[in-house]
C-alpha cells in the first residue's frame, strides 16, 4: 500500500493506544489522490444500489454468505441511486449499495479497513458501538481529520468483543442519504445464544427531500412534517384530547402530537433498503431458531417492532448479551440494536412490522419458508398522544395538573447548570426514572412490550466499583424553534469537553427536559444502564431517554481520548445536541 | 425530606452512590460540583480494581470532576493543522447553521366597485437561532398605491417564545414619505396566539405604535381558519398623513385557508378596517369612508 503526499501522522502511535494493544494498533494511513488502489476504484463504480449485498436481497437465505470478512477490507463511498418502491432518489452508498456491505469479523482478530472517498466532499466511517482506539473512531474534527475526496484512510483496530453493530458516516448529514451498514462480530468462544439461521434487519428512513431541506423546514416551521395535529374536526368527532385538556396544553404552548420531528409524510421506512411494497423477505425452515439482528439505522425514527404470531426472545442489546427475555413488541430507538431469536414452527409467512413510533408509517418485511409468500400487514395503529408524564410531570408522583407544571417549570431551580435562554423551553419539574416505562405509544397495547428494566446483562458487569462521583446532564430543547442541546448550550457555542479521569467510575444521570425521545450515544465505551439489576446492568452504547424522564448509567472511563457524545436523532445532533467527552491522561498509568 | 436525603448523601456518600435508587445521588453531585477541583481527589475516592471489597467499604467523599483538558487527543496522531480545520467544521456542523425564510403572510385581492383593492404583508429573515436579520413589508392599494412600507430589523431571540427587534422603517406611501426608527417584539403567547408589537419614531419626531395578533384555528389538517387583527395608534396629530392622536386605524380579518402544502395555502376571507376618533373625522373631511369591509381572496406562502 503506498503512502501518498498527505502529511503522515506525527506522534508515536503508542501514545494514543492503550497498553497491551500497542502491538495491534497502528495509526491510520492516508493515501494521496494519486495513490488510490485500483481494486477499490473498480468497486466504487458500481453506481447503483439496485444490486444489494446478498444478505439484504429479498429472498435471502440469511447471512451464510456475502459478508466482507478477513484481515483486509476495502470500502468505497460514492453517490448512488436508491430505489424506494420503484421511485428513484439520490443516495450516498458504501460500495455502491444502500445499505452497504455487511462486515463480519471475529473477536480477537485485527481489522484493517481501507475506506476510499469517491464523493466530492469529505466523508468518514464511525464504527458505531465498537470499542476502538480514539483515532479509529471516525468522527471528523475529533478522532481524525476526515477523509478528503479521492483519499483513502485505513482504519485499523483490534476486535475486542462480539455482537451486532453497525457503521455509518459521521460527516454532515450523509447518513440520512444511505451511508450505513451492519457489522456482526462473532464471539471467540461459544455463542451464548445459538441459532440455526440468522438475518440482519437494518431499519432506516429515507426522504426524497434533501437532508439539508429537512433541517431547513424544521427550522422554518418545526411542526412542518406533522400532518396529524389535533383539529376541531377531531374534537367534534370525540377524538384525541377533550377541550379542557387541549386548552391546558395550548396554554403551555405544547403539542401532544409532536412525537417524531420528521414523519411518514416525507419518510419511507425501509428494511434492508426495501420499501414496504418491495417487501424484503428472509427465508427460514420451520422449526429453526432464527436470529434476527435488528439495527435501527434511521436518522429520525424510533421504531416499534413486532412479528404478529411470533414471540421474540431478546438475547442481545447494543451488541451485548442479555439474559434471554421473551416479548411481543420492542421499541428500538435510533442507533440501538437488538438481537432476537424467533422460532417459527409453521410453514407459513410472518410479517415483521416496524411502525414509526408516531404511527405515521411503517417498515415491513416478511419471514417465510419460500419467496413469494406473505402474511397480512396489520394496519397502522392509532396515533399516540403525549401526556403530562412526557412533560416531566408525573401524575402518579405529584397531584398537580398542567397549571402547576407551568409554574414549576418556570422556576426551574432544580437545574443550575442549564444555561437558560431561547433554546430551553422547559426544565422537567419532576423527571421520573422511566426505564421501566413502555416506549411512547406502547402504554396500552395488549401484549408484552420490552422495557429497559427487562434487560439483564448475561455476564456480570466487569467493573464492580461504586461510582466515585456523579454527573447530571440535561437534554434541553425548544420545539418551537427546533433548538436542541445539552445543558442549554449547543456544541457550536461551547466546544469545551466533559472531562473524565482515566479509569474513574462515574454515574451519569441524563435528565430529559423536552417532550421528545433522545437516544444518547457515547462513543468508545459501553455504559451500564442503571435499571435495578445491580452487577448485571445491561451494557449499551446508546440509551434512549424518554420525554420528561431521566435515566442513569455508570461509566468506567477506560478509553483515553476524545469521544463524541450526542443525540442520535441526527437532526437534533446537527442542531447542536452534541458534546465531546475527554478521558485523560492519554498515556501513562491510570489516574 | 430533601434535606434529609442531602444530609445522608453527604455523610455516607459511598452507599448512597452505590445503591440502585437513581434519585439518591443528585445531591451528592451538587455537593461535588461545589467542591474545588482537586486533581488528586480521584486517587482517594476510587478504590483500585484489585480491592475485592470495594463495593462494601465506605469510600471517600464524592470526587470532584477533573479539570477540563485543553489539548486535543487527535493532535497527537494527525497533523494538528488539519485537525484544527476539521474541528472548526465539526463545531459549525453541530449547532451553527444560518437559515432563511421568506413568507407572504397575506397577499390578496379585495374586490371592490371600480378598481379592486390589493394588499400584502410579507417578511423574510436570515440568520441563526438567536440573531437574525429581518425584512418586513406591508401595504395596500387600489387604483393607486395607498400605503407601502419596508422595515429592516435586527431580531434577537430573548426567550423561548419571543424576539426583540430594532431597526428602521421606510414608508413609500402615503406622502410625504417618512422614515422611522423601530423597536419591536414578536412571538408566540400562551394558547398559541401570535403576537407582535412595534413602536415607531419618525424622522419628524412623531411617535406611533402598532399591535398585531393572529391565531391558527386548525379545522382539519389542511383547512385553517385564521383571525388576524391589527391596531395602530399615534401619540400626536400628523395632519399631513391624515392621522389624529390616539387610536388611528384598526383591521380585523378572518381568513380560511387550504394548505395544499404547509407552505402554500390559498385563502378566502373577509377584512374589515376602520379609522378611529380624529383620524376618522379627518378621513370623512377628505371624503373617504371611515370604515370598509371587503371580501379577500389571496395566498399565504413561504419558502
Amino acid at each position: 500500500m503506498q503512502q501518498g503526499g498527505i502529511a503522515s501522522p506525527s506522534a508515536d502511535p503508542s501514545r494514543a493506544a492503550r497498553a497491551g494493544e500497542v502491538r495491534h494498533v497502528r495509526r491510520g494511513v492516508e493515501i494521496g489522490r494519486r495513490g488510490v488502489l485500483r481494486g477499490v476504484a473498480a468497486l466504487a463504480l458500481s453506481g447503483s444500489a439496485s444490486l444489494l449485498p446478498a444478505w439484504a436481497r429479498s429472498g435471502t437465505p440469511g447471512l451464510a454468505a456475502g459478508a466482507l470478512s478477513g484481515e483486509r477490507i476495502q470500502l468505497s463511498i460514492g453517490h448512488a441511486a436508491i430505489d424506494v418502491d420503484g421511485r428513484k432518489g439520490h443516495g450516498i452508498a458504501i460500495n455502491g449499495t444502500i445499505p452497504g456491505p455487511l462486515i463480519r469479523l471475529k473477536e480477537g482478530q485485527t481489522a484493517r479497513i481501507a475506506v476510499t472517498n469517491r464523493l466530492d466532499e469529505d466523508t468518514s466511517i464511525h464504527w458505531h458501538g465498537l470499542i476502538v482506539p480514539f483515532q479509529m473512531d471516525g468522527v471528523p474534527g475529533l478522532s481524525f481529520p476526515g477523509i478528503r475526496p479521492g483519499e483513502t484512510f485505513v482504519y485499523e483496530f483490534p476486535v475486542r468483543h462480539a455482537g451486532t453493530f453497525w457503521y455509518h458516516s459521521h460527516s454532515g448529514l450523509q447518513e440520512l442519504l444511505g451511508h450505513y451498514a451492519p457489522i456482526v462480530l462473532d464471539p471467540a468462544g461459544a455463542e451464548p445464544a445459538p441459532y440455526d439461521r440468522e438475518h440482519v434487519i437494518v431499519l432506516s428512513d429515507y426522504s426524497f427531500m434533501h437532508p439539508h431541506k429537512l433541517m431547513l423546514r424544521l427550522k422554518q416551521q418545526p411542526g412542518y412534517f406533522n400532518r396529524r395535529k389535533q383539529t376541531v374536526a377531531g374534537l367534534l368527532a370525540g377524538e384525541d384530547q377533550p377541550l379542557a385538556e387541549r386548552t391546558a396544553w395550548a396554554k403551555m404552548r405544547m403539542d401532544p402530537t409532536d412525537i417524531l420531528d420528521v414523519t411518514g409524510s416525507t419518510y419511507s421506512y425501509l428494511v434492508n433498503g426495501h420499501g414496504p411494497q418491495a417487501n424484503w423477505t428472509g427465508l427460514f425452515a420451520p422449526g429453526e431458531r432464527v436470529r434476527l439482528r435488528i439495527v435501527n439505522a434511521a436518522a429520525m425514527t424510533i421504531f416499534n417492532v413486532r412479528i404478529p404470531g411470533l414471540p421474540m426472545q431478546v438475547v442481545q442489546a447494543d451488541g451485548c448479551d442479555v439474559r434471554p427475555v421473551e416479548t411481543d413488541e420492542l421499541q428500538i430507538a435510533n442507533a440501538e440494536t437488538y438481537d432476537v431469536i424467533v422460532r417459527p414452527t409453521a410453514d407459513q409467512a410472518y410479517t415483521l412490522v416496524a411502525e414509526a413510533a408516531d404511527r405515521s408509517g411503517l417498515a415491513r418485511a416478511t419471514l417465510a419458508p419460500r419467496l413469494g409468500m406473505s402474511a397480512p400487514v396489520p394496519p397502522l395503529r392509532r396515533r399516540p398522544l403525549l401526556t403530562m408524564k412526557d412533560m416531566g410531570m408525573d401524575h402518579s408522583a405529584h397531584g398537580g395538573g398542567a397549571m402547576d407544571h407551568g409554574a414549576m417549570a418556570m422556576s426551574g431551580d432544580g437545574a443550575p447548570q442549564v444555561m437558560r435562554g431561547p433554546g430551553v423551553q422547559m426544565i422537567s419539574a419532576m423527571p421520573a426514572d422511566r426505564t421501566g416505562d413502555r416506549g411512547t405509544g406502547l402504554e396500552d397495547v395488549g401484549h408484552r412490550v420490552l422495557v429497559y428494566t427487562d434487560l439483564v446483562a448475561l455476564a456480570p458487569n466487569p467493573d464492580g466499583r461504586p461510582p466515585s462521583r456523579e454527573l447530571e446532564i440535561h437534554l434541553t430543547g425548544n420545539m418551537e424553534r427546533f433548538m436542541w442541546a445539552f445543558d442549554g448550550e449547543t456544541f457550536s457555542e461551547v466546544t469545551k469537553p466533559i472531562p473524565f479521569r482515566r479509569d474513574e467510575r462515574v454515574r451519569v444521570t441524563l435528565v430529559n427536559d423536552t417532550m421528545m425521545n433522545h437516544p444518547i450515544h457515547l462513543h468508545g465505551h459501553f455504559v451500564e444502564l442503571v435499571n435495578g439489576h445491580a452487577g448485571r446492568h445491561p451494557r449499551k452504547h446508546t440509551v434512549n431517554v424518554m420525554p420528561g424522564g431521566k435515566l442513569a448509567f455508570d461509566l468506567t472511563a477506560d478509553a483515553p481520548g476524545d469521544w463524541a457524545f450526542h443525540c442520535h436523532m441526527l437532526l437534533h445532533m446537527h442542531a447542536g445536541m452534541f458534546k465531546v467527552v475527554a478521558v485523560r491522561p492519554l498515556d501513562g498509568p491510570a489516574a | 425530606m430533601r434535606r434529609l436525603v442531602l444530609a445522608a448523601a453527604l455523610a455516607l456518600p459511598a452507599p448512597a452512590l452505590a445503591q440502585e435508587d437513581p434519585h439518591a445521588g443528585h445531591h451528592g453531585h451538587e455537593a461535588a460540583a461545589e467542591a474545588p477541583p482537586d486533581p488528586h481527589a480521584g486517587h482517594n475516592a476510587a478504590p483500585t480494581p484489585a480491592d475485592a471489597h470495594a463495593g462494601h467499604v465506605m469510600a471517600a467523599p464524592p470526587a470532584a470532576p477533573p479539570p477540563v483538558p485543553t489539548d486535543h487527543a487527535a493532535d497527537t496522531v494527525f497533523p494538528p493543522q488539519r485537525m484544527a480545520a476539521a474541528r472548526a467544521q465539526l463545531a459549525r456542523e453541530h449547532g451553527d447553521h444560518p437559515w432563511g425564510k421568506a413568507m407572504l403572510e397575506t397577499a390578496e385581492v379585495r374586490p371592490a366597485k371600480g378598481a379592486d383593492g390589493y394588499a400584502w404583508e410579507a417578511r423574510a429573515s436570515y440568520g441563526g437561532d438567536i440573531h437574525r436579520l429581518e425584512l418586513r413589508s406591508e401595504g395596500e392599494g387600489g387604483r393607486d398605491l395607498h400605503r407601502a412600507e419596508v422595515q429592516a430589523l435586527y431580531s434577537r431571540a430573548v426567550s423561548p417564545y419571543f424576539n426583540l427587534q430594532a431597526g428602521v422603517r421606510q414608508d413609500f406611501e402615503p406622502r410625504p414619505r417618512r422614515t422611522y426608527a423601530v423597536l419591536g417584539i414578536d412571538g408566540v403567547a400562551p394558547y398559541w396566539f401570535e403576537l407582535g408589537g412595534s413602536v415607531f419614531l419618525s424622522d419628524k419626531g412623531e411617535a406611533s405604535a402598532r399591535l398585531e395578533a393572529a391565531y391558527d384555528l386548525r379545522l382539519t389538517q389542511r383547512l385553517i381558519l385564521e383571525p388576524r387583527a391589527e391596531l395602530n395608534a399615534s401619540a400626536q396629530d400628523v395632519r399631513e398623513l391624515g392621522l389624529g392622536s390616539g387610536l388611528t386605524t384598526g383591521e380585523i380579518g378572518l381568513r380560511l385557508r387550504y394548505a395544499i402544502r404547509p407552505e402554500f395555502a390559498p385563502y378566502v376571507g373577509v377584512h374589515h378596517e376602520r379609522r378611529f376618533g380624529r383620524t376618522a373625522r379627518l378621513a370623512r373631511v377628505a371624503g373617504e369612508d371611515a370604515r370598509e369591509t371587503t371580501l379577500v381572496v389571496g395566498l399565504r406562502a413561504w419558502f
